[in-house]
This record gives structure tokens, C-alpha cells and sequence, in this order.
């Protein structure tokens, strides 16, 4: 007689959901995620274009903005990508909250966490916030920008806007210049473009560039030069408001700009220039350069949304990806 | 005035039975029957009689010279929240310890004999096991003028510091060691140059760079302590330096020792053990000054430690509220408990994988301490003290917020399991702990 396997009982179950997911940092993704989430992107990028943009797929979920630190093209693209997909959206911003009353984080968590948030988007000052968001809440956690840590959805629409461009990113050579030390941006970029196999070269004055960062794989130059080189030259902010009184990382910004500043001089024609914003034009990059028909500043601005879109998506959609990335065409 | 304040408690009878008594300093290894009578070691031998006292089985177990911690925040006075004389002692007689020595980073500081006499009295009555108090060098530990040694001295300083803050004037250190001289207790120094530690959170290194935190380089410590090197070697006075964490601090220690300067030092469990790898969880109980290091800093320390060139452990046990360590790293305070994990922790990973031998940690946890600070050390003699820790080798334990005896658990250790547990604790005579 054959043996009758009986079923255990775990087999009569319905599936046990996947295990919660965040991204808090680009170290969280493989090369087949993000090329799930920038094929995502482009599919929802398509649906931008249409007289009624809005979409069905996440209508019932609710997304909390949990804002920290001020912020105009972050908070406002989560809001609308949010939106755009028909989830609830609440926006708590640091300032005119309980937070001015001396609450703390894990307070706020638990408090936003009553209200069964799907996601909580969080932006905050410090390093490791999120991480402490997620400790204390049910909700999937996307990192918004934390201190100089991270700011991985930046770096997706980043990668977004280069393949959109440039058609791919492996063999292409990316020069970030300026203030990498107090730069997120930097840290969640060099991450992104390494793990898709471009080559990073970060280019800056020595006080500015962290002791050791060769180790995420990227090279160092001093020399604003080097950016020749480079198919794309980031550039970054200097960002005046993280750094210590006092520290002398540069004498002045006058004598920055003369030394590193991106000018049009510098460039050679057909290179391609990012920049994260908000800009100090005429600091660390010049006006004319911000202009030209070669910085993808405004597309990067417009990448955010899909990709932001593809973010939350992803988050709260679970399944294998060809399903997935097959379901979204079929709503789209 | 002896610097340890016993707890005024009645001292106890025992017999430990069958245990492998270790006493490196001794020269003691065996199996041996240990006796003791109103507080001190009587006997050693083979089936001694009980004499009606209370039987300890040790069979199977260890029975070395208790440990002695030369360096604990009981955060008393100011932030009994955190932890008290008792809660403390109570954590150190259950890590094995026979004698603690408190840090003067209080709230107020302990910078004067009026402050230094009400913690003495509150240890006669609410310690566990004799606790030292080391005084401030500088009045509120600002840094700017000394404190009265002498006076310090004759009421009982264990020791001179302004742990927590390293005394950044060259000028005012040399006084400190020159002044030291009229009052005697030993002088340790916190080694950090603040102007390069500014806006640090970790070590400087790859994983600072990475994780974009500002970095606590090595330099900043070794180049203290190269200044206060060379300051004792002028003024031809011994100093301590307190939890080295580089491996460039360990080899200035080295050179000076042997130069023939009177320099001694002490380093962490956690140091000694883990690395900056460990901060990528972003936990902030992963977080402490100085920071964990390298792993060639975490190597330099083990091989200084078991050299001699740093002769003694020391956990830097530093509790904290819970509410206070639940913030985003950079927000938390510096520091971790360790007194209940301090043995175990160094017993798994670096004697049972054949690192260092268990005698040298014994040594290191024990009578290297004591002698920083002129403590009697412990021994296992007939005629001394009975300060005895009876350690269960192969038992496993998890660490778990649970089992703290400290009112803070803010180990780095949570959740891990570790081999080798304090059975027994008898401290100055009396039995402080017993699993």
C-alpha cells in the first residue's frame, strides 16, 4: 500500500505573510531589487503623463510623512506618490507638534503607531532614527534622510534619472564632488551606483571627505580635475547647517568655490550634472552649469515621484516580482 | 585610612568542598577542600572537617581569588535611578567581585571629604562587598583648580580622577602629579584630546565613514596619552590610564614601561572583545567612550593584556536610564553595564578559544587591579581574607534584561549566550552571592 503523507497542520494554514520589510538604507537592497524598483518606476512613470493620474492600488493603506527636518522636494514627493496611489496620507511635521513639547521619538512612534500606519516615512537629524521608528511600530519604515547616514529613496531616483539618461549604469564612471562628509546623499549614492556597477570617484578637499570611505569602493581625488574623467559629476550641497562652528573643514566658501567649485570651465561638453538640492548656486556649482541643457536636475526632481511611487508600492505589495511588476502594468 | 569601606555585616563560616582551587599569584592548582572561619581562609586541604559550617559542593567547579573592578559609575550621588550603592555592589558580588572601586563623576562631584564621607558611611550600610571611592583631581572635575588631596586622602580616596573628562591643561596635570606626591593615591587618567573628538560618535574609521558618523580617531587617545606619559616620566610619579582602547595607546604604554616609567593601565571586556563591526546595528548600547575599536586595536589589547603590558580589566560599568539609551544612537549616552557579564563574556571568547589561559585572565580580573591601587590583592592562602569566587565553567547563560542585579541594562551583550557563570561570591569574609 502507498503511503498516505497526512497534511500537518501547518499546511492547512493560509501562507505567513513576508517578514516586514523597510528601507532604511541601500545596504538593505540586492541589484535585484533595485532593478525591481526602477522597472516599477518606469511603469508608474507612464501613468504620470495621463489626464487622471491617480490610482487605485494602495486605496484603503495609510502612509504617515514624519518630518523632522525641513524639507520641500522629499516631503512633497512621498506626499503625492502617497496620493497618487489612493492611500490616506498624514503629514507630521517636528515643528507646531508634541515634539516641540519635549516628546520623545519612541513616544511619537508609539503615538503614530496607534493609528495602524502601513508606512511611516521618517526624516530625521539624527542617525538611526528610523531604526528606532521601526522598533517601536507595526508600519514598514522608509528612511527619508537620516543625519549623514542615509537617504536611499534619493539614490534610487538617482540611478532613476542615470538609466533613464544614459541607458544603463554599469562601466559608467560617476565623480561626487564637494561635501561628502555631512552628505547622506553621498553615502546612500556611492552605495547605489557601486552595487550597479558604475565606478565612484569622490572628489573634494580632504577635510571634507571621511577618513576611510574607500572602503564602500570608491576612489578619492583632490583635484576638481578629475571630474573630466567623468561621464556624470554629482555634485553635492555644502551643507553649512551640519557643520560645527568653529571646525575650519574649509577657510571660506570663497575659497571653495575658486578651488572646487563646478563651472563650466571645468566640465567637458556632453557630461552629464546631478545635484540633489536645494543648490547654493555660485558655491558649489555655478548658475550657467545649473542651466545648461546637460544638468538632469529637474528630471531627477520628477524621478522622485515615480520612484517614490515604486517605494511604497513594493513595500506593501508582496509576491513574487514578475507578478508583481505584471499586476502594476495591468492596473496601469 | 584604608580606602575600602566594608559593609558592616557579620562575616561568614563556610567549607567550599571539592573544588579546583587557582590561584595563579600562589601558585595553586588543585583539588582541594577550602575552610573558612569568620571570614578568613583557615584551611586548605584534602576532607577537612566542616567544623558544623555551611558546605559549599564545588565539585566540578573552579574556586580562584575574587575579582576586583577598578573602575564602576554607581552614579551615586545624583542618579540613583540609574544605579546605588547597593544595586551596584549586588551586580558586582553576582560578576564575581570582591572589591569595586567607584568613579567621582557624580552629581555632585566627589571633590571634597564631605561628599567622600556620606558615600563612605551609605556603603558600611547598603553595600554588598567593600566598594572604593576614588576622588576628583579637579574640583568639579572642571579642570581648572586641584582638589584637597591630603584631606582626600585621610578620609579615604581610593584614587585621584576626573574620569569622564580628561584633564586637558599639561600644566595643571604636572601639578596633579606633583602634588599627588604629599597625598599618595594612585593618579588615573581619561586619555582624550577633546579638540579631535569633537562630534564624534564612534571610532573613526571605515565603518564611521560608511555609516556617516562623526569619528573618535585613535589619535585622540594615544596622543593623551603620550602626553601624560611623558609628564610621569619627568615628574617621576606613577599613573593609571583608564580603559585603553587604541593599539597605538597600548604600544605608548609599552615603550614607557619599559623605560622604567611607573605607568600602568587597564582595558574593557568590551574592548577586548568586540569592534566597531558592532555599531552598524545603529544600537546605542553599542555605544561608549572610548568607542570600540578596529579589530587590530581589539588584537593589540588582548596581546598587551596577556604580556602584562596592561595589567588589569576593567569593566567601565556605566548604566543607564533605559529611557535614555531608547534614542536614535547619536542622541544616547556614552556607556555600557558590565559587571555582571565581565567574566563570562572574556571567558567565551578569549580563554575557551584558546586565546589567553585562564590564569592570566584570573590574574588580570584580580590581583592586577588590586596592585594599581595598592589593594591588598586577593589570595587563597590560609590566614588571608576570604575573598574567593567559585566560577561553573561549563554552564551556559543567556544574557537577558531579566537577570540584571543593576538597575540599568544597557549591556551590549543582550540576547547572547555565554559560557562560564559565578557560582559563589564571598567578598571580605562574607558570602555576597550564590546562584
Amino acid at each position: 500500500m502507498a503511503d498516505v503523507r497526512p497534511l500537518v497542520r501547518d499546511e492547512l494554514l493560509p501562507p505567513k505573510p513576508p517578514e516586514r520589510r523597510h528601507l532604511i538604507s541601500i545596504g538593505d537592497l540586492t541589484r535585484d531589487d533595485v532593478e525591481r524598483l526602477l522597472t516599477l518606476a518606469r511603469t508608474f512613470a507612464g501613468t504620470l503623463d495621463r489626464d487622471v493620474k491617480k490610482l487605485p492600488t494602495l486605496r484603503g493603506r495609510t502612509v504617515v510623512n514624519l518630518f523632522y527636518e525641513s524639507s520641500t522636494r522629499t516631503s512633497s514627493s512621498f506626499e503625492l506618490a502617497a496620493k497618487r496611489l489612493s492611500a490616506d496620507v498624514m503629514s507630521i511635521k517636528a515643528s507646531g507638534s508634541a515634539v516641540d513639547k519635549g516628546e520623545s521619538l519612541k513616544d511619537t512612534a508609539l503615538t503614530i503607531g496607534c493609528y495602524d500606519p502601513d508606512v511611516i516615512v521618517i526624516r530625521h537629524p539624527e542617525i538611526g532614527a528610523p531604526n528606532l521608528v521601526a522598533r517601536f511600530t507595526e508600519a514598514h519604515v522608509v528612511n527619508a534622510g537620516d543625519g549623514k547616514h542615509q537617504h536611499p529613496t534619493q539614490a534610487l531616483l538617482d540611478l532613476y534619472t542615470i538609466v533613464e539618461e544614459l541607458g544603463s549604469i554599469d562601466g559608467l564612471h560617476v565623480a561626487i564632488v564637494g561635501d561628502v562628509l555631512h552628505s547622506r546623499v553621498a553615502r546612500s549614492d556611492i552605495q547605489a551606483l557601486r552595487l550597479m556597477g558604475a565606478r565612484v570617484t569622490l572628489v573634494g578637499p580632504p577635510p571634507l571627505i571621511p577618513r576611510g570611505i574607500e572602503a564602500m569602493g570608491c576612489e578619492v581625488s583632490h583635484e576638481i580635475d578629475t571630474i573630466r574623467d567623468a561621464d556624470v559629476v554629482y555634485v553635492l550641497r555644502m551643507q553649512k547647517e551640519r557643520m560645527l562652528a568653529g571646525a575650519n573643514y574649509v577657510p571660506s566658501l570663497r575659497e571653495y568655490t575658486a578651488r572646487w567649485g563646478v563651472t563650466p570651465e571645468r566640465l567637458r561638453p556632453g557630461q552629464k550634472v546631478m545635484h540633489p538640492g536645494p543648490m547654493n548656486r555660485g558655491v558649489e556649482i555655478d548658475g550657467a552649469v545649473a542651466d545648461a541643457a546637460d544638468a538632469l536636475i529637474e528630471r531627477q526632481v520628477r524621478s522622485g515621484l515615480a520612484v517614490r511611487m515604486a517605494v511604497l508600492y513594493d513595500l506593501l505589495t508582496h509576491g513574487p516580482v514578475g507578478v508583481k511588476v505584471a499586476e502594476i502594468q495591468a492596473v496601469a | 585610612m584604608a580606602p575600602l569601606t566594608a559593609p558592616n555585616r557579620p562575616k561568614d563560616d563556610l567549607v567550599v568542598r571539592g573544588a579546583r582551587v587557582l590561584d595563579p599569584a600562589k601558585g595553586v592548582d588543585a583539588v582541594l577542600d577550602v575552610r573558612v572561619d569568620g571570614g578568613t581562609i583557615a584551611e586548605l586541604g584534602a576532607d577537612l572537617d566542616a567544623n558544623g559550617h555551611r558546605v559549599i559542593d564545588g565539585a566540578g567547579l573552579v574556586l580562584a581569588p575574587a575579582f576586583v573592578d577598578p573602575h564602576v559609575h554607581l552614579r551615586t550621588p545624583g542618579r540613583e535611578d540609574e544605579e546605588d550603592i547597593r544595586s551596584g555592589t549586588r551586580a558586582a558580588a553576582a560578576g564575581g567581585y570582591c572589591a569595586i572601586l567607584a568613579m567621582p563623576n557624580t552629581d555632585p562631584v566627589v571633590d571634597s571629604a564631605a561628599v567622600l564621607g556620606s558615600l563612605r558611611e551609605r556603603a558600611r550600610a547598603e553595600a554588598e562587598i567593600p566598594v572604593g571611592f576614588l576622588a576628583a583631581i579637579t574640583k568639579g572635575q572642571a579642570g581648572d583648580e586641584l582638589t584637597e588631596m591630603v584631606e582626600l586622602a585621610e578620609a579615604g580616596a581610593a584614587g585621584f580622577t576626573d574620569d569622564g573628562q580628561p584633564v586637558a591643561s599639561p600644566g595643571l596635570l604636572r601639578r596633579a602629579l606633583q602634588y599627588g606626591a604629599a597625598a599618595g593615591p594612585t593618579i588615573a587618567l581619561h586619555c582624550e584630546e577633546r579638540t579631535l573628538t569633537r562630534g564624534g560618535q564612534m571610532h573613526e574609521g571605515e565603518t564611521s565613514a560608511e555609516l556617516g558618523f562623526g569619528g573618535y580617531p585613535s589619535i585622540a587617545e594615544s596622543l593623551m596619552v603620550a602626553r601624560d606619559l611623558a609628564l610621569a616620566r619627568y615628574e617621576e610619579r606613577p599613573v593609571h590610564l583608564l580603559h585603553l582602547s587604541a593599539r597605538e595607546s597600548a604600544e605608548e604604554l609599552g615603550r614607557a614601561r619599559d623605560d622604567g616609567v611607573a605607568a600602568t593601565g587597564e582595558v574593557t571586556p568590551h574592548h577586548l572583545c568586540a569592534t566597531d563591526d558592532l555599531v552598524r546595528s545603529l544600537d546605542a548600547n553599542t555605544k561608549m567612550n572610548p568607542p570600540l575599536r578596529a579589530e587590530e586595536d581589539r588584537a593589540a589589547l588582548v596581546e598587551a593584556l596577556r604580556d602584562g603590558t596592561i595589567g588589569a580589566i576593567a569593566t567601565d560599568h556605566a548604566p543607564h536610564a533605559r529611557h535614555e539609551k531608547e534614542v536614535p544612537f547619536e542622541g544616547a549616552p556614552f556607556g555600557v553595564t558590565g559587571l555582571e557579564t565581565a567574566f563570562s563574556v572574556l571567558y567565551t571568547r578569549l580563554v575557551e578559544p584558546g586565546v589567553i589561559p585562564l590564569e592570566t585572565l584570573l590574574e588580570r580580573m584580580s590581583a592586577g587591579p588590586a596592585r594599581v591601587y595598592g589593594l591588598e590583592p586577593p589570595r587563597i592562602a590560609r590566614g588571608a581574607e576570604a575573598n574567593l569566587v567559585l566560577l561553573d565553567l561549563a554552564g551556559a547563560w543567556r544574557v537577558e534584561e531579566s537577570g540584571f542585579r543593576s538597575k540599568s541594562a544597557n549591556s551590549w551583550l543582550l540576547g547572547e549566550t555565554l559560557v562560564g557563570r559565578v557560582a559563589l561570591t564571598v567578598a571580605g569574609g562574607r558570602v555576597a552571592f550564590a546562584a
